[in-house]
């Protein structure tokens, strides 16, 4: 278990950022086994002691990670109460609340969480401050990365659990809008195209790592595959290459339609006749054969991020979303069907507003002591209860997702479960 | 001799992830820690086979159990060399070098730690010339070196020496202890001589995976083709022929796990025309390449999935639709090749049906 702020080198190698760099802690190896056998019983006066240092130090923000936590919590759970006993003020970032199977990764997510608490602070009190302005008399919710949600005050212990919502709302607005449970979404914006995958309503999640800023993390993250086309993309080549280069916001100014010198893909498809925006007239000249081009490179584009993130090679119905969905002028090799719902413009915020509460389950089973459908349903049992505990509806609690991963070179069939349970907000 | 440094590690790494064929576990973990443990002690010099003295008392080194766990429970700073000192103590003779005992995948890296901590030398070889996932799968076994005594340390500083007069049998009983341990193990055995290393080991695979690395860093900066670059260096090594068997997109994966086991097939579909699909099949490592009918290349030669764009190495484990690789073709050198080799871990050793055909021999 590590915890705390003491710049311990040995620590900071763990973390593997890429030059060295502040926090990290005081590690001293606790936390379970692979069958949840504790390591060692943990110690509760190194914890305390830790927790007394950075009190008089000033620290108080700080991450708690222990050995397979992912697999049951408790012993993390004990020692954020150990520090917040004896260090007033603490913000505690524990790391099964954050991240998976993968320690070091998810030291890094825990790390970077405690790092965020004071911005959390000033952005939620901020919100909190600004609904209460305009009169609201409601709990405040934040939409998380995994498009669950979570009441204002969990928002402030785990912030980058909202990092990555913005996708993650956009899809699952597409579904709402859509009616489509199990699609391929594209939200088109002004710079990139985010492709990404719905599953019974949710977007599948990245099954590895993810870099942040070169930085290894294990949180979870919506599995968003981002190419360079949006409306302010740049065109160059006759129509042949989009991208990745974009005008972004400046849009306004750039564009030709709007009187600038960049051609980007806004004009293309002012040209092509599919947006009624700025001045046609700017674009009038250009020669058909580029607009052409630039619209087939635009579908090979996709059809090629489509392919990436579909799951095999079956079509699937494909929902566009977002300012730029235009731009998806031609049909799509992946798309069995394709869909552009009314209001795709703010599937965002409709994602945002539907979000539902979750919990979550990972364990290890040894199936030569436990039959698979057994280990399995007590994971399960595991998530819903995890997610009533989090707000949700009894009554209207499922399980969403289940992902079942072998340990390999083990004997002992010893196999991961990690079940996902998602349900209404209780009224 | 050369020395390693800090500097050298991503490189060894990639290269050694390559020569895991899909298997052995990633090295990131022991990479990181290899890499501030040589910033704290200092470079660690690396032997060639030839360079050992006849009498140097070698014990190899490595892991053993699960990587999944690896990821979780980091190993204690001691472990490693715990496992060593026991067997120094067993042996009542002092170490003079350590020797990895697998070059592919997590294994390739922990005997350079070991080696930084303790102040030894690395020889540049070791028992497998890629990854297998069994201790008897190791030309020291196939050419007369017990396994035993071998030493088992976990993270707690304790220590368990293996007395089996039978590899197969030291393996199946090591993994027991393991179990106990927390499923991952530091351990030290193959004890030998610097004479006998040079009869029974695949030579020089810790300097061939620096070389593989570097070769794909070097073309990635250069914007060449990071396999092309690879194919003309294995050129000059003993492990002299690399084809481009395929490149395509995954189309399917298949898997189950038996007995501890990734088994699975995956099937790879030219990215255009209609050339037959490639398929693979795997037991954690790649263990045989087919197009239709037509035998591509089968163990121990080794079957590489790459990146098709950026030559990284995916295992068996992380393959999923719609990846765009290339599969590379390599030859195992001579000492892997022998019939007593191929008994040990060519393809009857896996249940395979095929007869080994060497790749170059293979169109």
């Amino acid at each position: 278990m590590s915890a705390g702020d003491h710049g311990d080198p040995a620590a900071d190698r763990l973390a593997g950022r890429p030059d060295g760099g502040g926090a990290a802690g005081d590690g001293d190896g606790r936390g379970l086994e692979f069958d949840n056998r504790p390591i060692a019983a943990l110690d509760e006066d190194a914890i305390a002691d830790v927790a007394r240092r950075a009190a008089s130090d000033g620290i108080t923000a700080f991450a708690v990670t222990g050995v397979f936590a992912a697999l049951d919590g408790e012993m993390e759970r004990r020692a954020g109460t150990i520090i917040a006993e004896h260090c007033p003020g603490a913000r505690v970032s524990l790391s099964h609340e954050i991240g998976r199977v993968g320690l070091l990764e998810r030291e890094n997510a825990t790390a970077l969480n405690a790092t965020l608490a004071d911005l959390a602070e000033t952005v939620v009190g901020g919100f909190q401050r600004a609904v209460a302005g305009l009169g609201v008399d409601a709990p405040l919710y934040l939409s998380q990365n995994d498009g669950t949600l979570m009441a204002a005050d969990q928002a402030l212990a785990y912030p980058v659990r909202t990092i990555a919502s913005g996708p993650t709302n956009s899809m699952r607005g597409a579904a709402l809008l859509s009616g489509l449970a199990d699609a391929l979404v594209v939200d088109i914006g002004g710079t990139t195209a985010d492709v990404g995958l719905l599953i019974a309503g949710y977007p599948r999640e990245a099954a590895t790592t993810v870099e942040l800023g070169g930085v290894r993390t294990n949180f979870r993250m919506p599995d968003v595959l981002s190419i360079g086309l949006g409306g302010g993309s740049r065109v160059a080549d006759d129509g042949a290459r989009i991208g990745p280069d974009s005008v972004g916001g400046d849009l306004q100014r750039q564009a030709r339609v709007f009187g600038g010198e960049t051609l980007t893909m806004t004009d293309i498809a002012v040209a092509a006749g599919l947006l009624q925006l700025g001045d046609a007239t700017k674009v009038a000249e250009l020669p058909a054969a580029l607009v052409e081009a630039a619209l087939d490179r635009a579908r090979a584009m996709l059809d090629d991020a489509l392919d990436r993130v579909r799951p095999s090679s079956r079509a699937l119905p494909v929902v566009l979303v977002g300012g730029g969905a235009v731009l998806a002028a031609r049909p799509l090799a992946a798309a069995a069907s394709l869909h552009r719902p009314e209001h795709a413009a703010v599937a965002n915020a409709v994602g945002a507003a539907l979000a539902e509460v979750g919990g979550e389950c990972e364990r290890v089973f040894s199936l030569e002591q436990i039959d698979r459908e057994a280990a399995r349903a007590e994971a399960e049992r595991e998530a819903v209860a995890r997610a009533v505990a989090a707000g949700a509806d009894a009554g209207d609690v499922r399980i969403a997702d289940v992902e079942e991963l072998p340990l390999t070179y083990m004997p002992g069939n010893a196999t991961r479960f990690r079940v996902k349970a998602i349900g209404r907000p209780r009224a | 001799m050369r020395e390693i440094t800090a500097a050298d590690i991503d490189d060894i790494c990639l290269g050694a992830a390559v020569l895991g064929t899909g298997g052995g576990g990633d090295p990131y973990i022991g990479g990181l820690i290899t890499r501030a443990a040589l910033r704290d002690h200092g470079p660690v010099r690396l032997l060639s086979l030839s360079e050992v003295a006849d009498d140097a008392q070698i014990v190899t080194v490595g892991d053993m159990g699960a990587p999944t766990v690896g990821f979780e429970k980091l190993k204690a700073e001691n472990q490693p060399v715990d496992a060593v000192l026991a067997l120094q103590k067993h042996l009542g003779r002092k170490v003079d070098a350590v020797m990895p005992f697998e070059a592919g995948g997590s294994n390739s890296v922990m005997p350079i730690y070991i080696a930084a901590k303790l102040g030894l030398p690395v020889v540049d070889g070791d028992g497998m010339g890629r990854a297998f996932p069994e201790m008897q799968m190791l030309t020291f076994s196939v050419y007369g070196v017990r396994a035993c005594p071998m030493a088992l340390a976990d993270e707690h500083g304790n220590t368990v020496i293996l007395e089996v007069a039978d590899d197969k049998r030291a393996e199946f009983i090591g993994r027991g202890v393991t179990i106990r341990m927390g499923a991952r193990a530091s351990i030290a055995g193959y004890a030998m001589d610097g004479a006998t290393a040079r009869r029974v080991s695949v030579p020089a695979t810790m300097s061939l995976a620096q070389e593989i690395g570097a070769a794909i860093r070097t073309a990635r900066h250069a914007g060449v083709d990071p396999v092309d670059a690879l194919i003309e260096m294995l050129a000059g090594t003993h492990y002299q022929h690399g084809r481009r068997l395929f490149t395509g997109k995954i189309a399917d994966v298949a898997r189950e796990t038996r007995g501890g086991y990734a088994v699975g097939r995956v099937r790879i579909d030219p990215l255009t025309g209609d050339a037959p699909a490639l398929e693979i099949t795997f037991q954690n490592e790649n263990l045989v390449a087919r197009q239709g009918e037509r035998l591509r290349a089968i163990v121990p030669d080794l079957i590489c999935i790459l990146d098709a764009e950026l030559a990284t190495p995916i295992t068996t484990e992380r393959l999923r639709y719609g990846q765009r690789v290339t599969v590379l073709g390599i030859s195992a050198p001579p000492i892997m090749r022998s019939d007593a080799a191929l008994q040990a871990f060519g393809p009857a050793a896996f249940g395979l049906d095929d007869a080994f055909v060497a790749l170059e021999a293979l169109t």
